[in-house]
């Protein structure tokens, strides 16, 4: 006999990330997921990102490693609170983890959250932070291709980021067949081409982090249903 | 690699099923995944079967019913599922369509037999 359930199989994840939404919500913080494959640059985008900001930001940061502490220790560096989630050896971040780590770090809202998933383009897609948006990132060492390989994770994320580009000289990387694979994928998907190593493009990466900001702020009056 | 943590959790939801009604045998557990869920099938099977392996869950199937992504064009109304990544309305060619299904990863029913009814 057959008895329909209907249920999410990730349906503890999702009551977790759920609490966290509300209390982004609640406290009008802006969370965001960064997630790419290992070594396209999301610390080095989170440093320049860091170093950008008035040393009275608000703002907080979590990385989470399969082992060591490394990234953390590169971002502490700024200034700001910093956790390291060590996964050890779970590929990706679960709403449960950034709960426990944020709760550890005692960060308050207003302000922004910034969550450095694993390096794994695949089981990152899967899990719900409860953040506000998901941004992927793909350096111009990667192939073009990559977003047609990886769909799950091009069709989740608001925004995708390409990332070092003061490399394009050296590279045969065509960023416009990138983004014609990515928006094949996700055809609303926002692009921005950025290098962590020169700020080429982070006037505009800035500018589109504060505008989420202030749409959030503006929907922070009314309750989430 | 994550298939082994959405197989623990498949098989989370079929414990508590089993402790809550201890009157019926679980044959098998039907899942639904959308091609974009980030989920491979055979992975997902092969974690499902290492898992229940010489437990009291080893009789149990796994059903996956695989999901191709579906857009709804925004202005003719069609639903039509994606092939060849061409997400354009094949009945009016407009381009604004919506994904309507695709990122599944649901436990879709089980299959249960009860032990009080004499078959």
């Amino acid at each position: 006999m057959r008895e329909i359930v209907e249920k999410k199989v990730l349906s503890e994840n999702d009551r977790v990330a759920a609490r966290l939404r509300q209390r982004y919500h609640d406290e009008n913080i802006l969370c965001v997921n960064f997630i790419s494959s290992p070594g396209s640059g999301k610390t080095a985008l989170l440093e320049k990102t860091l170093a950008s900001f008035p040393k009275d930001t608000p703002v907080a940061v979590l990385t989470g490693d399969l082992q060591t502490d490394n990234d953390a220790r590169r971002l502490a560096r700024y200034g700001f609170p910093v956790r390291q989630i060590v996964t050890g050896g779970t590929c990706h971040l679960d709403a449960r983890m950034v709960e426990r780590h944020l709760d550890d770090l005692g960060f308050r809202g207003p302000g922004l959250l910034l969550v450095e998933n694993v390096g794994n383009l695949v089981c990152p897609s899967s899990y719900d932070l409860g953040e506000a948006a998901k941004i992927v990132l793909l350096s111009v060492t990667e192939g073009e291709d990559k977003p047609l390989k990886y769909p799950g994770i091009f069709h989740r994320s608001s925004l995708m980021l390409l990332t070092k580009t003061d490399l394009l000289p050296h590279v045969d990387f065509d960023p416009k067949l990138a983004l014609e694979n990515a928006r094949k994928i996700h055809p609303e998907i926002d692009y921005i081409a950025v290098s962590s190593r020169t700020g080429e493009g982070f006037d505009r990466w800035l500018g589109w982090l504060n505008a989420l900001h202030q749409k959030i702020q503006q929907e922070a009056a009314v309750p989430i249903a | 690699m994550h298939e082994i943590g959405i197989a623990s959790s498949i098989l989370e939801s079929v414990r508590a099923e089993i402790s809550r009604r201890p009157e019926v045998r679980v044959c098998a557990v039907g899942v639904r995944i959308g091609e974009l869920a980030a989920v491979d099938k055979d992975a997902l099977t092969f974690a499902f079967e290492a898992l229940t392996r010489d437990t009291v869950l080893e009789a149990i199937r796994l059903e996956v019913e695989w999901l191709l992504r579906r857009q709804k064009c925004l202005q003719c109304g069609q639903e039509f599922a994606v092939r060849d990544l061409d997400l354009n309305c094949p009945k009016c060619g407009d381009s604004g369509t919506t994904c309507i299904s695709g990122t599944e990863l649901d436990i879709a029913y089980l299959e249960v037999e009860d032990l009080c009814v004499k078959s």
